[in-house]
């Protein structure tokens, strides 16, 4: 499979924005049918390089050859019709639109001044019939699950011939059955010739599917090596520059025969996203709650807080019943939930990471004289947490969009230090966050119960929950489907109930 | 203009004027380039009595623009402060003229309940805003466009379109025409009203809350904020600021008109924009409104001074509106430049 000349390769590629070099000298090369991955913390130049490579930005310095053949990409459009595509993490697609508009928005095909509606129509059956997609051409996109719209910016790629395909994160929002089929997907393709280069943080995906391993740190190329010659261990090193030992901190012991701190009795959400979900959590406990995307497990914690309205069931927290309190009334007795997505709910992207971190706490005590703000309380509480959780750059006053992806989740997370907290909620604590963040978050969570409080880990990221839970429930379709504790907390015990089987 | 002259240059001079501008905005080059090119034209701008001037007629736009700041902050915006300038005049002035008539000799009460009766009149107004926007999620701007027409409707029912008179020469007197320490009385009620709302804003968790409604309102629920209630209170505020401003200018004016105020709107939004008040909420500081009202008062006397005609002011205003909003997006492309 392998070609002589690379479909695509970048020699000594540079990238300057005003102040910082975030690409500097890499050579990159794909070869036709391989999954070539691209790995580095968050910051290391990855999506520096991608963005070249498609077309959205120009190099500073250093080329792109495609077939051997020195190429400048003036635009997107651009490098599609020369046979480069890539899928980024947020969609070009409009959601009001139909499957087959989306698909030849921008270049749609005429008869004369007219829409040849026909052809699309034909081409978008084809192509996705190629693609094995089960997508109705005339489908509006916003009425599509995000695995499907998905399919959509792929089958779009498919427009021009292809012969280079870029994902950036693809699964970070796909169910495991759906990023299952994607990768069955990226097989066929590379069958036929196709280079893909793919961009994740998991590292099980790049066993899985990827044949060579480029990584990237501080904007340089650090090594290329082969699927073969790679172990986790190694990765991480490289990224890193140095091994981060195990990922995971040892766990705090079972808190058991502790005070009961939340108990949910048939919690039933509106529009049944969470149904006749009951569970008890005690002090001093780590959870998880296991399941794929959209089981439930995030809505029965969201109507517990109060921000999601409940049609049936009870809430005890601490004892006395809270159904259908406010998130503000939670807060105030103690009880957090951190959102999965921090920048559509989580941050104050415009707001200094002074403010995001205090956000929760103000309507408490320790920060009021008064009906004052106890300004030199809060800037040495900021300060204190900052350098507690490492937060880089440190400095109080800079809004939070200027951070990176894991420095972002440590200022939420700060929250849950500055608050008086006896129950938070992390839901997806560790998505798109590298793997040395993703470290120091999870000895922050072993922190925090070791400290008292219970802990919640919703997440679909199975090694976590596997690793940090004392105790897990799995969801499946918005129900409870086992609970298991200790011993019986395995990956297979687990994974047979995420799809729902009743016990083996 | 300026930034698309700063924006080419790579100089050093160029590059610190550059960083200046994606600090401080474009308010700073503006009242630079209005002073330099105002003293030019008229001996008389520079003078310490046409900038008292200039700060006693700038009273009623700053008073409404930092209350329109806090629908800007919160991610929305206030059209219908024109209409509430104008509701609180005609109401002020019909109550107070009444117990005037009734009351010849009790002055000060016929000013007390005149000036309460037009504040309360105007903020009924907010009110209105405040339960659309809040409890109805309504736009902000088919709320406000909508009152804006229901109260200027009102406004000139009340009076058949005629200027209300018999209010109490001592009226115009002291909330118009008064001055104390040297300082007019509008000038004092604003400076009052603007310590005010800086300690709300910059001392209490309410402030917080006006910045982290407009910055992200889901994220600021989560955090246990009661986003309702900080919605509801950013249109009373500017309301209630509004209709306070009605009154000062009823003072001065001597009569409760129906017509004033029809170019609020505009300006306040523009004096908020100047200022680097972000259209898409969470941004902006108070301090920085009360100098882009400020600017605007003073391009308005400027231009009096140089004798430009008053239609062709209009059409500067819109124009510097538009300029700032375009500074803003290309001050937001270097900071994106600069974060990448």
């Amino acid at each position: 499979m392998v070609a002589s000349v690379p479909l695509l390769a970048t020699r000594n590629l540079t990238k300057d924005y005003p102040g910082v070099r975030a690409l500097d000298g890499v050579d990159f090369d794909l070869r036709a049918g391989e999954v070539h991955a691209l790995l580095g913390e968050n910051g290391a130049g990855k999506s520096t390089l991608i963005s070249m490579l498609s077309g959205a930005a120009a190099p500073s310095a250093g080329h792109i050859e495609r077939d051997g053949q020195a190429v400048a990409f003036s635009s997107v459009h651009d490098a599609r019709d020369r046979g480069v595509s890539a899928v980024f993490q947020e969609f070009s697609l409009i959601p009001q639109m139909t499957v087959e508009e989306n698909m030849f928005l921008g270049a749609e095909h005429r008869r004369g001044i007219f829409l040849d509606r026909a052809e699309m129509r034909r081409e978008t059956e084809r192509i996705l019939s190629e693609l094995a997609f089960d997508l109705k051409p005339g489908r509006k996109v916003r009425d599509m699950s995000r695995a499907e719209q998905q399919m959509v910016e792929i089958a779009k790629a498919f427009r021009s011939e292809l012969s280079v395909l870029i994902l950036d994160e693809p699964t970070a929002s796909l169910t495991s059955h759906e990023a299952e089929q994607l990768f069955r997907l990226a097989d066929d393709l590379t069958t036929r010739g196709v280079g893909i280069i793919y961009i994740t943080h998991r590292m099980e995906e790049i066993f899985r599917i990827g044949d060579r391993i480029t990584v990237l740190r501080d904007g340089r190329y650090v090594d290329t090596v082969g699927i073969d010659e790679a172990d986790e261990d190694r990765l991480v090193e490289l990224m890193t520059g140095s091994g981060v030992g195990a990922t995971f901190p040892a766990g705090a012991a079972a808190a058991s025969g502790q005070e009961e701190i939340l108990r949910l009795d048939g919690v039933s959400t509106h529009g049944g996203g969470a149904r006749d979900v009951s569970l008890s959590i005690r002090r001093g406990e780590i959870i998880g709650l296991a399941g794929l995307v959209g089981s439930g497990k995030s809505e029965a914690m969201r109507a517990a807080f109060g921000a999601l309205p409940i049609s049936a069931g009870r809430v005890f927290y601490k004892g006395e019943e809270v159904t259908g309190r406010s998130p503000g009334d939670a807060i105030g007795n103690g009880f957090l939930y951190l959102p999965a997505d921090r920048r559509e709910e989580g941050l104050l992207m415009v707001r200094p990471v002074r403010e995001n971190m205090s956000l929760a706490s103000l309507g408490g005590e320790r920060f009021r004289r008064g009906i004052f703000v106890d300004r030199a309380w809060e800037r040495r509480v900021v300060a204190e947490t900052s350098e507690c959780l490492n937060l880089s750059p440190n400095r109080p006053e800079m809004t939070v969009d200027r951070l990176s992806g894991g420095n972002q989740q440590k200022v939420m997370l700060a929250r849950s230090l500055i608050c008086d907290i006896d129950l938070v909620i992390l839901d997806e604590p560790t998505v798109g966050v590298d793997v040395g963040t993703r470290h120091a978050i999870y000895r922050f969570i072993v922190d925090l119960a070791e400290g008292g409080a219970a802990v919640v880990i919703v997440s679909s990221d199975l090694s976590e929950i596997l690793n940090l839970a004392d105790r897990a429930y799995v969801f499946h379709r918005g129900h409870i489907q086992a609970e298991f504790c200790g011993g019986d907390l395995t990956e297979e015990n687990v994974l047979a109930r995420f799809f729902g089987k009743e016990s083996a | 203009m300026a930034g698309a002259t700063v924006g080419s240059g790579s100089g050093g001079a160029a590059d610190l004027l550059r960083r200046l501008f994606v600090r401080l905005g474009i308010l700073p080059f503006l009242l630079v380039i209005a002073v330099i090119v105002f003293s030019l034209m008229s001996d008389n701008f520079l003078t310490g009595r046409n900038l008292m001037n200039v700060l006693r007629q700038s009273v009623y736009l700053t008073i409404v623009a930092v209350g329109q700041m806090l629908a800007l902050l919160t991610g929305g915006f206030d059209l219908s402060v024109g209409t509430v300038l104008a509701l609180a005049s005609v109401v002020g002035a019909l109550v107070m003229a009444s117990v005037h008539a009734a009351m010849p000799d009790a002055v000060f009460v016929a000013i007390g309940l005149g000036f309460l009766a037009g504040v309360l009149a105007g903020t009924a107004v907010g009110v209105a805003n405040a339960i659309g926007v809040a409890y109805f999620s309504v736009s902000p701007f088919m709320m406000s466009l909508g009152m804006a027409s229901v109260g200027f409707g009102i406004a000139l029912y009340l009076t058949g379109g005629v200027p209300v008179y018999g209010m109490p020469v001592e009226f115009g007197d002291v909330f118009g025409f008064g001055v104390i320490l040297g300082v007019p009385t509008p000038v004092w009620v604003a400076g009052l009203l603007i310590l005010f709302l800086w300690i709300l804003l910059y001392r209490t968790p309410y402030g917080r809350y006006f910045y982290a409604v407009g910055g992200n309102a889901k994220a600021a629920r989560l955090s246990g904020i009661d986003v309702r209630g900080t919605l509801f209170a950013t249109y009373i505020l500017c309301a209630a600021l509004a209709a306070t401003a009605g009154m000062l200018l009823t003072a001065r004016l001597d009569t409760g008109e129906a017509n004033i105020g029809a170019s609020m709107p505009l300006e306040s939004i523009a004096a908020c924009v100047i200022a680097g008040v972000s259209l898409r909420g969470g941004i902006g500081r108070l301090e920085n409104v009360v100098l882009g009202a400020l600017f605007i008062g003073l391009v308005q006397n400027g231009m009096n001074l140089a004798r430009i005609e008053s239609y062709l002011q209009t059409v500067v205003l819109g124009a510097l509106l538009i300029l700032a909003v375009v500074a803003d997006q290309v001050r937001l492309r270097y900071v994106a430049s600069a974060k990448n």
